[in-house]
This record gives structure tokens, C-alpha cells and sequence, in this order.
């Protein structure tokens, strides 16, 4: 196990400090990719100086303050939203769930837009108002979901994810009524509901980051009793798991990683579905390998969508949320195939 | 080993078990058998903890079954299902190393090595060949050998069956009810089974229980609870009971429902 951590973990890590290389390179100003790795180097302490800087001061503040933020909240952004997936397709043995087609995404969304609609981003708890809020409507539209796909006190796969859609659709509907209420604030609700990482600063990268750590920690620490429930609730049960409060705290914690992802972002569809799918292929179903390679993967998977998004019809950008979509929707029709087949054999 | 003190359970208002009471000595092999719906289930997820009973009392060496946490009991009892493991990518070793989760500390650590102990399991049911083999390209009885290895991982005192042969072939009955025997007089553990099949408990129970309706009908050895009269009254099936030739125990042959008259034979 620990061996293919390594092993996958290092190949991993190698992936996203290329990725971060070239997607910062990239942009309206191309720069050489040289110059980004010794900006880069330059920042770090003790053996920054190694490095001369023989590049202009207009690249280093391109770089350091225009590109680099953007591309460190991709990568948590796409941490905290494969990590979500990851937990709610183990803690409901649902391979198509996902943030987004569980409606939780769009739960997040609607206390969002609230916030935004009203100018309330400060009122309650400062930077924080925006993520508690759409952590609290996110938690709202899970419970209603999953109340509506309870049949017989038995979770069924397509019912799972048809409440999810009925649910997405009934909070939409709010979203577009709040859109629709004001005109001053349109476009702002509207970008951002449809996923994007421009124009944001450090701040929320800042932002991101205990939502990560904590939902990270959490999703660590249960991935031995998710292995278990792999095998089935009862299994699981008498090896001494308490299922309900397992169930109870990952869901939670998805949510959270979810609501964090979405305040700073929009919704950004299927990074959850696709990501820990890809994992697992590669790397097995094992939770201790499976949690930090899907935040690992989510984050490069999302630097490199969102590269697209601004790289495609440069200068204009394409929505980050319709990039992901692009290319998560058919996976999630190859995946809905392929469980159809493996339930009829 | 354990104690069942009248013990009732209800659903949705209809009484499923009525005042059961039955006690099961150290190092015995006890059935339960009955008919469908009788509460033979119920009565095992009661014993197991999963459920607790609306009255009465489970003790387990020598302490109320609520008494223990979910991890203390998994490392007294554990529980072999009937239903097969489902289609996963772990691997046969992985499965039988997750039997060790109730030593494990919340990092995923164990006091001792269980390294070896994983080893000799897989020794034992003949699966060290198979140990790097995810589970999905196993057969149904190589399968339930897995759940078992699992279940041999958790180092229990009493071992709960529910059902355990339901899926497998009479070949492969045999010999996972042979390795569970062999296991026993290794260790000395207790078994606690549910059955279905009455022959097949005649020939390894040293006592059974059969209940019908959720009250007990008959508790004992299989010589003096196998008969023809209590397998009319409990199963409403008409059978010859029959002596084993080789092991001497009570053995049935079933006889078609209908008598003489060609009406249907009811315990009614």
C-alpha cells in the first residue's frame, strides 16, 4: 500500500509542479517557462538566492500576482471538490455521486446567490459569511435528497441520483428567481454560478484552505472504515463500525469541502465523479490510497480545465463550469453504461 | 458464554420474538433452526448487537451485551453472513486483513504484528495463492472462504452463522462447514448458527433451538429434537426421520404434502 502511495503520490506531485510551470507560463503574455521557475525559486526562503533575476519586474508581478493565485485556487478548489466525491460515492457506495449531480453543489449555490443578491457578504461572519451559508443550504438540499431516494429504508443507485436531479432543478429555478429580482447584480451572480476562478485574489485561496485541511483530515481518518462499508453496511457493522455516525460525519464533511469549493468558485460540475474514478483505475478501491490521490488528481485535473478556460478564446474566457461540464458529462454517461451492464451480468 | 433472558422484540407493532430464553455453554456448536419468518434472523441480530431487544436481556461473558462498545464486542464476536462479499477491487489478502479493524487504533495501527496471523489464515483456507487476487474473479466458494478468513482475522470467542451454506453447492457446504469445525477444535470457540438445512444441523450441532412464530418449540440435542411430529408441527411438512448409517444422528427424508385423500396436509 504504502509502496504505491509513493509511487503513484510522486508521479502525482511531479504532474502538478510541471502543470503549475506551464499553466503559468501561459497567458495573454506568454513568458519562458525559465523565467516562471526561477520566479518561482526566487520566493523561497534560504535558497532563493540562488537564482539571479534576469527577467522583467513585469513578468515576477504577472506571475506572482495575477497568475499564481488563480492557479493556487484551482488546485484547492479541485482538491476540495474530488475529495467531496470521493466521500459521497464511499460513504453511499454510489459511484455517480458527485457534489453536483447529488445537488449539493446547487443547494450551496442558492444560499450563495442569496448572499450575493442581498449584499449581505459580510453581515453574519465576515469573509466566512458566503461558505457557512452555502455549507448550511448545502447540508439543507442533502438531507432533502436523500430523504426522497430513501425507499424502504434502501438507497437505490438511479433513485439517488434522479432526487438529485429533481432537487437541482427546484433549486435552479430559485437561483434564476433571485437572478431575475435584480439587474444590478446579474452579471456577478451569473459568472459566478457558472464557475469561474478569475479576478481572485489570494484572498480565497486563503480562504480555502482550513475548509480543505479539516475535510482532508476528516475523509483521511475514515478511509480504513469506508474500506469496510465497500463490503457492505452489515459487514461493516459487525467489525465493529458505528455505520450511522460514519455515514453522518463524511457526509458532512463532503458537504463541507463542497460549500467551500462553491463560495469561492460557482458550480463547477463532475470534478467529483471524474477524478476518483480516474484514481481509481489506476491506483485500486482503497480509501488510504484513493483520499489523497483524488485531492492530488482533483487539483491538477481543474489547473488544467481552468488553463483552458482562459487559454481557448483568449482574451475571452470560457466559464470554468462549462469546461468541466464539457468533458464530465459524457464520462458520466460512459459510467451510467457501464454499472447498467455490470448490474444486468 | 452467553445467556439470552427472555427476550422480545416487535416491528411496526407485530411481535417477531416472544420471551426467548435459551443459554449457550463455552465451546459449543448451538443451532437455531425454524421455519421462514419464524424470528431466527431477528434473534441473530439481536445476539450480534446490531439490534437492541424491546425486553429482556443478552449476556455475554458474564456482561449485558449493551455494556460493550461496537469494537469490544467485534473482538468477542463475529458475525459470517450468508449473503456473498460483493464485487470489490480489494484483494483476498486485503479483505482478510480488514478482519483486524477492531485491534486497530483510529491511525490504522496495532499493537502486535498481524502479518503473520493474516498468513496462516490464508494458509489454512487455501487461499495463499489466491491472496494477491481481487475479489471479483473469484467463484462463490472461494468467495465465502474470504468471508471466512475475515472473520477468522477478527479472533472472536464466539462465532454467530447466519445462514453461512445458503449460496454454495453441497460440495462446497461441506467443506466450509468442515473448515469452521476445524477451526473450532483449534480454539476452542463457540458457535452460534442459524441454519437451514435441519440434516446438515443434525450432523454438526451438539444442541439446537427450533422456533416457530417467535416462541420457542424445542431446545436440545438433534437426537431428541429431530422427529417426525415437531417437523409437522413446526415446518407443516410431512418427513421420515431416519438414523444416519454412519454417524448415528437423526436424518430426514421428506415425503410429498399431499395424504390418502389427496388434500393438502396443513399444521393447523
Amino acid at each position: 500500500m504504502s509502496g504505491k502511495l509513493a509511487l503513484w503520490g510522486g508521479a502525482g506531485a511531479a504532474l502538478l509542479l510541471i502543470s503549475v510551470i506551464v499553466s503559468l507560463s501561459l497567458g495573454s503574455a506568454q513568458l519562458p517557462l525559465a523565467h516562471v521557475w526561477g520566479i518561482l525559486w526566487h520566493q523561497l526562503p534560504m535558497v532563493g538566492d540562488w537564482v539571479r533575476a534576469d527577467w522583467p519586474l513585469s513578468s515576477e508581478t504577472i506571475i506572482l500576482e495575477v497568475r499564481l493565485p488563480r492557479v493556487l485556487l484551482a488546485i484547492l478548489t479541485g482538491a476540495c471538490l474530488a475529495l467531496a466525491g470521493a466521500g459521497f460515492q464511499g460513504v453511499l457506495r454510489n459511484p455517480l455521486a458527485d457534489p453536483y449531480t447529488l445537488g449539493v453543489a446547487s443547494g450551496a449555490a442558492v444560499g450563495a446567490s442569496f448572499i450575493i443578491l442581498f449584499g449581505l457578504q459580510a453581515a453574519l461572519f465576515g469573509v466566512w459569511t458566503i461558505p457557512v451559508v452555502a455549507f448550511v443550504t448545502g447540508i439543507v438540499s442533502l438531507i432533502l435528497v436523500l430523504r426522497l431516494a430513501n425507499i424502504h429504508g434502501k438507497l437505490q443507485l438511479e433513485t439517488l441520483i434522479l432526487s438529485g436531479v429533481v432537487v437541482q432543478a427546484f433549486l435552479g429555478s430559485l437561483v434564476s428567481f433571485m437572478v431575475s429580482l435584480s439587474d444590478r447584480v446579474v452579471n456577478e451572480i451569473v459568472f459566478w454560478l457558472m464557475g469561474s476562478l478569475a479576478m481572485r485574489g489570494w484572498s480565497f485561496a486563503y480562504l480555502l484552505i482550513p475548509f480543505l485541511t479539516a475535510g482532508f483530515a476528516v475523509l483521511l481518518i475514515f478511509a480504513r472504515t469506508l474500506n469496510l462499508l465497500a463490503l457492505g453496511e452489515r459487514q461493516a457493522e459487525h467489525l465493529g463500525v458505528r455505520v450511522t455516525r460514519t455515514r453522518l460525519v463524511v457526509l458532512v464533511a463532503s458537504t463541507f469541502m463542497t460549500a467551500a469549493a462553491v463560495s469561492v468558485a460557482g458550480t463547477i460540475g463532475f470534478v467529483g465523479l471524474v477524478v476518483p474514478h480516474l484514481v481509481r483505475l489506476a491506483a485500486g478501491p482503497d480509501h488510504r490510497l484513493l483520499i489523497p490521490l483524488s485531492a492530488l488528481f482533483g487539483g491538477i485535473y481543474l489547473l488544467w480545465a481552468d488553463t483552458l478556460a482562459r487559454m481557448a478564446l483568449s482574451p475571452a474566457e470560457i466559464p470554468l463550469g462549462v469546461v468541466t461540464a464539457f468533458l464530465g458529462a459524457p464520462f458520466f454517461a460512459y459510467l451510467l453504461r457501464k454499472n447498467k451492464k455490470m448490474a444486468r451480468a | 458464554m452467553l445467556h439470552v433472558q427472555d427476550v422480545s422484540k416487535s416491528y411496526g407493532g407485530s411481535a417477531v420474538l416472544k420471551q426467548i430464553a435459551f443459554s449457550v455453554r463455552r465451546g459449543e456448536f448451538f443451532g437455531i433452526l425454524g421455519p421462514n419468518g419464524s424470528g431466527k434472523s431477528t434473534l441473530l441480530k439481536l445476539i450480534s448487537g446490531v439490534e437492541k431487544p424491546d425486553a429482556g436481556r443478552l449476556v455475554l461473558e458474564g456482561k449485558p451485551l449493551s455494556a460493550y462498545t461496537p469494537k469490544q464486542l467485534s473482538r468477542i464476536l463475529a458475525v459470517l453472513l450468508q449473503e456473498p462479499l460483493p464485487d470489490v477491487g480489494f484483494t483476498v489478502r486485503e479483505v482478510v486483513e480488514m478482519g483486524r479493524y477492531p485491534y486497530q487504533n483510529w491511525l490504522g495501527e496495532e499493537k502486535g504484528p498481524s502479518g503473520a496471523l493474516v498468513d496462516a489464515i490464508l494458509e489454512k483456507l487455501d487461499l495463499t495463492h489466491l491472496q494477491h487476487r481481487s475479489l471479483q474473479y473469484l467463484s462463490g466458494g472461494e468467495r465465502q472462504r474470504v468471508a471466512l478468513g475475515k472473520v477468522m482475522a477478527q479472533e472472536p470467542r464466539l462465532l454467530l452463522l447466519d445462514e453461512p451454506t445458503t449460496y454454495l453447492d453441497i460440495g462446497y457446504q461441506v467443506q466450509m462447514m468442515d473448515l469452521i469445525m476445524n477451526w473450532r477444535r483449534q480454539t476452542g470457540l463457540t458457535v452460534v448458527a442459524v441454519l437451514h438445512d435441519l440434516n446438515l444441523a443434525s450432523i454438526y450441532c451438539d444442541r439446537m433451538l427450533v422456533i416457530r412464530d417467535g416462541t420457542v418449540r424445542a431446545i436440545g440435542t438433534p437426537a431428541e429434537v429431530i422427529g417426525s411430529d415437531l417437523i409437522r408441527e413446526v415446518y407443516g411438512a410431512r418427513a421420515i426421520v431416519v438414523e444416519h448409517p454412519a454417524l448415528r444422528l437423526p436424518q430426514i427424508m421428506l415425503q410429498q404434502g399431499r395424504d390418502a385423500h389427496g388434500s393438502f396436509e396443513t399444521n393447523d
